[in-house]
């Protein structure tokens, strides 16, 4: 075990090592001058030049990327350029607004995807399975900014039942915070119950025909032990591990959720410092969701070697 | 007696040893009513994307005040938005933006990709192990994201953000040429060529290329609904086609200020996005059972 989770690890390496070359790229990719953005309008060449010198964009680039990484690996991701706040305290800022949204996201997922892919699976061949599989077909098939309109037109115009718009923090008031975050939750955890749901169906499939569910079976036990207790148990680790991974579809759906529901969170972030050329902004939100992504998958992979004994040696 | 047995018709059951797969394949997919389902609306979507401007009768870019946000009526099937502009010739034309969006920037993908994980997964080593992290590292910034980076360096047009699209699919087709490639290389008619002195990229063109390429048309059309959404999302953000050619993506930010008085600007450009990628989802998946060698 302790090999496996050496060699994971040192696998991380160069991964880390080109994401940080990606995202570091990204500011020479931008277009514009940030010097000059940042000079304002009147573009004074004497500002323009003791900001590049400040920011040491009158470097070479290899030199820009050592400074950046010894930065990022001491905890300094930068400061804004628009609005002069250090990148790290913006993102702590925005960060707690986003796991709120994906943590209530992927409750709903979890719940609704894998019951679906269960019932699909113990009922194969019924209207029930035909049902369930509709389902991951509309979640993987919707857009999830039409589908935020869409509920925003029936709950908020139609109903008036949930704003349409705005975040209320969970510390502040737990009801209108959540009536602010229950449409965007639905609208990310959407697509991902559709990919749990297939996961769930398939692995179930599988384990629902193996020897040990047969051997249960044959003892005599009620189906619905051998579902719950025999089948379902296995079936379930290669899906929670597998859903771990849907991280990337959560962080990507809340760009466009966040900005559909005006939530300050992680995506609005990351758009909105897109628009206004904020390099620091950008390369610091891509740089911890990466890393997010790269720690989860690490995760999920150790997970899935612990529950599966036949992995550890 | 043997002239009996030789002059005789072979039973079908030999008929169908000789059937080539790719019939066999398209013998399968034609049974899977979704999957045939789905062709059936991509090949109505590309017919009225072609003869846009013969399908109806109003200019899709052209504004008229006297028709502003009209309510669907049997002159304006889909209504009008918030110029005046008629909503199902913008839905129409828009199917343009998204068609060519999803099968030109996959094609992107599929260009630099396939190369890439034929190299990888066919001559292992070093290269391998660095096209494998350098995807790892795309891999892990999250696809949009990485999108909306890309096109907003490239410039704002429908062209920069297939190229951003493209380029962002690339990593899931290297990935997946380099698997394929690893398990065919292996195979006794790949060690067949090499053994009569087939030179390495004859290997790999001839006799591996062919044998992956079902796995590659699954996972392309897949990609291609999911293409069709990242350009109407980066479209959306203002960063796809631009006003006013008409895009799904674009008439949804627009529809988005005036859903109180006009729900209709976004009821339809939203369900086309939605019947296409669909239709693709339904095309893949069919596809996908139709080329399993485990459903024969």
């Amino acid at each position: 075990m302790l090999t496996f989770l050496g060699k994971r690890i040192l696998q991380l390496i160069p991964t880390l090592f080109f994401v940080s070359v990606i995202i570091f790229s990204l500011q020479q990719i931008l277009p514009g001058d940030p010097a000059t953005i940042m000079a304002g309008e009147e573009r004074d060449p004497a500002v323009i030049a003791q900001i590049r010198h400040q920011y040491r964009l009158d470097r070479p680039i290899p030199i820009q990327y050592v400074y950046w990484v010894k930065g990022v690996l001491t905890g300094d991701l930068g400061e804004s350029m628009r609005i002069k706040q250090p990148v790290r305290s913006l993102i702590l800022e925005k960060l707690p607004v986003t796991l709120q949204l994906g943590l209530m996201a992927i409750v709903i997922a979890v719940t609704v995807g894998v019951s679906a892919g269960i019932v699909s699976a113990v009922k194969k061949g019924t209207v029930w399975d035909y049902a369930a599989n509709v389902f991951a077909l509309w979640g993987l098939s919707t857009p999830n900014f039409w589908l935020g309109i869409m509920l925003i037109f029936l709950f908020s115009v139609e109903l008036g039942w949930l704003p349409a718009s705005g975040y209320v923090p969970l510390t502040e008031d737990w009801r209108q915070s959540l009536a602010s975050t229950i449409m965007p939750a639905f609208v990310l955890g959407n697509a991902i119950a559709a990919v749990l749901m297939r996961h769930t169906r398939s692995a179930m499939l599988q384990a629902l025909g193996s020897d040990y569910v047969r051997t249960a079976r044959a003892k005599g036990l009620f189906e619905r032990a051998v579902v719950l207790k025999h089948a379902m148990r296995n079936a379930l680790t290669p899906v929670i591990t597998l859903g771990a991974l849907e991280l990337g579809t959560l962080l990507s759906g809340a760009v466009l959720t966040e900005q559909i529901f005006t939530i300050p969170g992680f995506g609005k972030l990351i758009v909105d410092a897109v628009f206004n050329r904020d390099y620091a902004v950008v390369q610091g939100v891509v740089l911890v969701t990466a890393t997010m992504y790269i720690t989860l998958n690490l995760l999920a992979d150790i997970a899935y070697v612990l529950v599966n004994p036949r992995l550890r040696s | 007696m043997v002239d009996a047995i030789l002059s005789a018709p072979l039973p079908r059951a030999a008929d169908a040893a000789i059937e080539s797969p790719a019939r066999r394949a398209l013998r399968r997919l034609a049974r899977r009513r979704g999957a045939m389902l789905g062709l059936a609306v991509i090949v109505i979507f590309v017919l009225l994307a072609v003869a846009a401007p013969w399908v109806t009768p109003y200019d899709p870019i052209a504004q008229s005040w006297m028709t502003v946000r009209k309510a669907p009526s049997a002159v304006h099937w889909f209504g009008t938005d918030e110029v005046g502009r008629d909503v199902l010739t913008r839905v129409v034309f828009g199917a343009r933006a998204s068609l060519m969006a999803g099968v030109i920037s996959i094609a992107i993908a599929l260009t630099i990709g396939v190369p890439l994980g034929l190299v990888a997964g066919y001559l292992g080593g070093f290269l391998d192990a660095l096209i494998g992290r350098l995807t790892d590292a795309m891999l892990a910034c999250p696809f949009l994201i990485l999108a909306i980076a890309l096109a907003a360096f490239l410039g704002p047009s429908l062209g920069n953000a297939m190229i951003a699209i493209g380029i962002t699919a690339t990593p899931i087709f290297v990935r997946l040429t380099r698997g394929q490639v690893m398990a065919v290389k292996v195979e006794d008619y790949v060690e067949a060529a090499r053994a009569v002195g087939n030179p390495r990229w004859r290997i790999a063109l001839v006799h591996i290329l062919p044998n992956i390429l079902p796995a590659l048309l699954v996972q392309a059309t897949l990609s291609i609904a999911a293409a069709i959404i990242a350009e109407a999302a980066l479209s959306f953000l203002g960063l796809g086609q631009q006003p006013p050619a008409p895009s799904w993506g674009s008439m949804l930010n627009a529809a988005q200020r005036f859903l109180v008085n006009a729900p209709w600007m976004a009821i339809w450009p939203g369900l086309a996005i939605f019947v296409t990628v669909l239709s693709f989802n339904l095309l893949g998946d069919g596809l996908r059972d139709a080329l399993d060698p485990r459903e024969r």
